[in-house]
């Protein structure tokens, strides 16, 4: 139990990468003349499949690329991005930088931290959302915007939060249907 | 004054496929640039006076020519797709909307100092446009616009995207090499530049996105039709970010040289709900904030440098009446206190010193002496860094004190911000 990133992380457990996975990574490493080189598209791949990237991931990674597994724990710990904590089934982003908060971002995040109960970087107790403040988006001319689920939400007012919010709860009960 | 060059096709249907591109004459430059030498390309980009549209504004030309013809190493172009700089929306436009002119720019670029291999890197948030360069490199590959033996000229290059993860440092040259090496986003010391020892240790040049879309329309046009549309030594046009408090934010592509008043109270159609402008930071959050008494100036590198400001990535950031100065300048600090990437003290120790403090001011807990405390870090941060994000904290810092002094100490005397909680679109105009 000594190792620092799993002490971070907490949950952990096997891990299975599948085989679109796998041949997408070897696709990417023949791109770069050493496969270090590779290391962020390939965790974005593992991350993309997994939802997360856990210890067992990383460590994945590090014998996937030939790295010491201590190299890959320290980049991964270095880009927000990566996420080293399980996140809930969907996640909004909310930019409070300089354009967005101009444009009332604080009180948008206000509100969604309400609505949900959480503080931002908290997920809500039912796993289905994680909530977050970011710095800017790169979207600042149709301020304020937010992600969700990597997709962009812009000149945001609280009605249109609402209504996303209220989506994501029915994509939910959606899912849970056909499941 | 609206002049489009590189927002010329964002609107037409499919601009993004390469059918589209080709139709309005795509890769018609890169042909016309593999006929000629190296140098001649180089030349023409120099006499263009095409300069680097992310943020340092250094001539495109002259960086490539630093690069040694002779090399042992490969050499490499690295395209900065970071977009992080707080106001600045304008790559990703040409990533989503015209990946086939950026594809072009990099094939001339690398073509002109001699790198087979490039890569794009693209922040990892940008989903949308990872997708659109990514196919449209396929697109290119498959016809023969990359890979090997380039439309029979000889010539090999093959081009990448490489995403990023979430950090803003990464957006610097150097910390953007070490990034595509696989590695954590620290900045390296500067010499040896990156012309010289760059990427995997070979001679890379960096360029902006937008930087390199020029370059076909240049080939094609020549330099004196892009050198005539600015003032002297800050040719072309730049696409200009413009958000906050005006009536209609967006991205213009103007002339350089475009006065600021102009861009604000014309091309924006002027202040939202016609309040009085309050200060206007004019490239980007790194670059000094401006008063209403200083909007009378062009919008070029040259002009803005003169009264102590930065043209940086042309994001225009306007604010109005009303507005809390210290809440914006904590606000800012907070950002580059969470984008520091710890390798020198004074960046590391100082910026998340300056948050402190100017949140505490903020919030009504600033003691007296704070603000002279936090021009003290600034002097102790400025030049005395890695790399010049530490600066990109202290000097708009700076400014926002100086140029708003009474403000921030009315903070300290009266024990909280006399401004009330940040007014918003939706309750001024319902
Ligand atoms: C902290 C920091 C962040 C930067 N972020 C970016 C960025 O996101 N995009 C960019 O093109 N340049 C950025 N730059 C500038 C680059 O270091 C470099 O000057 C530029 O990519 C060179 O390209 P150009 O000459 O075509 O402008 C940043 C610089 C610093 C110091
Ligand atoms: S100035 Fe800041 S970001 Fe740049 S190298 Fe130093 S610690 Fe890192
Ligand atoms: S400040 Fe919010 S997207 Fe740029």
């Amino acid at each position: 139990m000594s190792n620092p990133a799993s002490r971070e992380n907490g949950v952990d457990g096997p891990i299975t990468i599948n085989g679109e996975t796998v041949r997408a990574i070897d696709e990417i490493v023949k791109r770069y003349p050493v496969a270090e080189a590779a290391l962020l598209p390939v965790l974005h791949k593992v991350q993309d499949q997994l939802g997360w990237l856990p210890v067992s991931a990383l460590d994945w990674v590090a014998k996937r690329l030939g790295l010491p597994k201590t190299r890959v724990y320290g980049v991964t710990s270095f880009y927000t991005m990566f996420k080293r904590q399980k996140p809930g089934k969907h996640r909004i982003e909310i930019c409070t930088n300089i354009s967005c908060s101009l444009l009332g971002a604080e009180h948008l995040r206000d509100h969604i931290a309400k609505k949900l109960n959480i503080k931002p970087g908290e997920t809500t107790e039912d796993g289905r959302i994680t909530f977050d403040e970011v710095e800017c988006l790169g979207s600042c001319g149709t301020a304020p915007v937010m992600l969700v689920d990597d997709k962009f939400y812009e000149k945001l007012t609280p009605e249109k939060v609402d209504d996303v919010l209220d989506k994501l709860n029915k994509d939910d009960l959606e899912a849970g249907g056909n499941d | 004054m609206t002049e489009k060059i590189l927002t010329a096709r964002f609107e037409k249907p499919d601009s993004y496929r390469l059918s589209s591109y080709v139709e309005d004459g795509g890769y018609e430059a890169l042909k016309k640039a593999l006929s000629k030498t190296p140098d001649e390309i180089i030349d023409i980009v120099k006499a263009a006076g095409l300069r680097g549209r992310g943020g340092a504004g250094f001539p495109a030309g002259v960086k490539w020519s630093f690069v040694p013809k002779e090399s042992e190493k490969p050499k490499y172009l690295c395209v900065n797709g970071d977009e992080g700089e707080p106001g600045t929306f304008k790559d990703r436009y040409i990533m989503e909307l015209d990946p086939h002119a950026i594809i072009e720019g990099a094939a001339i670029a690398s073509y002109a100092f001699g790198a087979h291999v490039a890569y794009i890197y693209i922040r990892g948030e940008f989903k949308l446009p990872i997708e659109r360069v990514e196919n449209a490199l396929a697109e290119a590959r498959q016809a023969g616009f990359l890979g090997a033996n380039i439309l029979d000229s000889g010539y090999d290059l093959d081009i990448w995207v490489h995403p990023g993860a979430g950090a803003y440092v990464c957006g610097e040259e150097t910390a953007l090499i070490e990034s595509n090496e696989g590695h954590r986003g620290m900045p390296r010391i500067k010499p040896p530049f990156p012309a010289i020892v760059g990427l995997f240790g070979g001679p890379t040049v960096v360029n902006n996105i937008e930087t390199l879309s020029y370059v076909p329309h240049i080939i094609n046009k020549g330099p004196e039709w892009f050198a005539a549309m600015g003032p002297e030594k800050n040719g072309g046009t730049k696409l200009f970010g413009v958000s906050g408090h005006v009536k209609r934010p967006g991205l213009y592509e103007l002339r350089m040289g475009t006065p600021l008043r102009k861009i604000i109270y014309e091309v924006c159609g002027g202040m939202r709900g016609d309040k009085e402008l309050k200060a206007v930071i004019p490239g980007g959050s790194s670059t000094p904030i401006l008063t209403p008494g200083e909007i009378d100036v062009n919008m070029d590198y040259d002009s803005l440098a003169k009264i102590g400001t930065m043209f940086g990535s042309g994001a225009i950031i306007v604010i109005e009446e009303g507005t809390c100065i210290p809440r914006l300048a904590a606000r800012l600090a907070k950002f580059y206190a969470h984008e520091s990437c710890g390798q020198c003290t004074p960046c590391r120790e100082g910026v998340p010193w300056i948050a402190k403090i100017l949140d505490r001011v903020e919030n009504g807990m600033g003691l007296p002496g704070d603000l002279d405390q936090v021009l003290k870090i600034c002097d102790n941060i400025q030049g005395k860094t890695i790399c010049p994000l530490g600066d990109a904290c202290a000097m708009p810092i700076r400014a926002m004190i100086v140029k708003f002094r009474a403000e921030f100490e009315r903070h300290v005397e009266e024990g909280g911000c006399p401004f009330g909680p940040t007014p918003t679109p939706w309750d001024s105009e319902s």
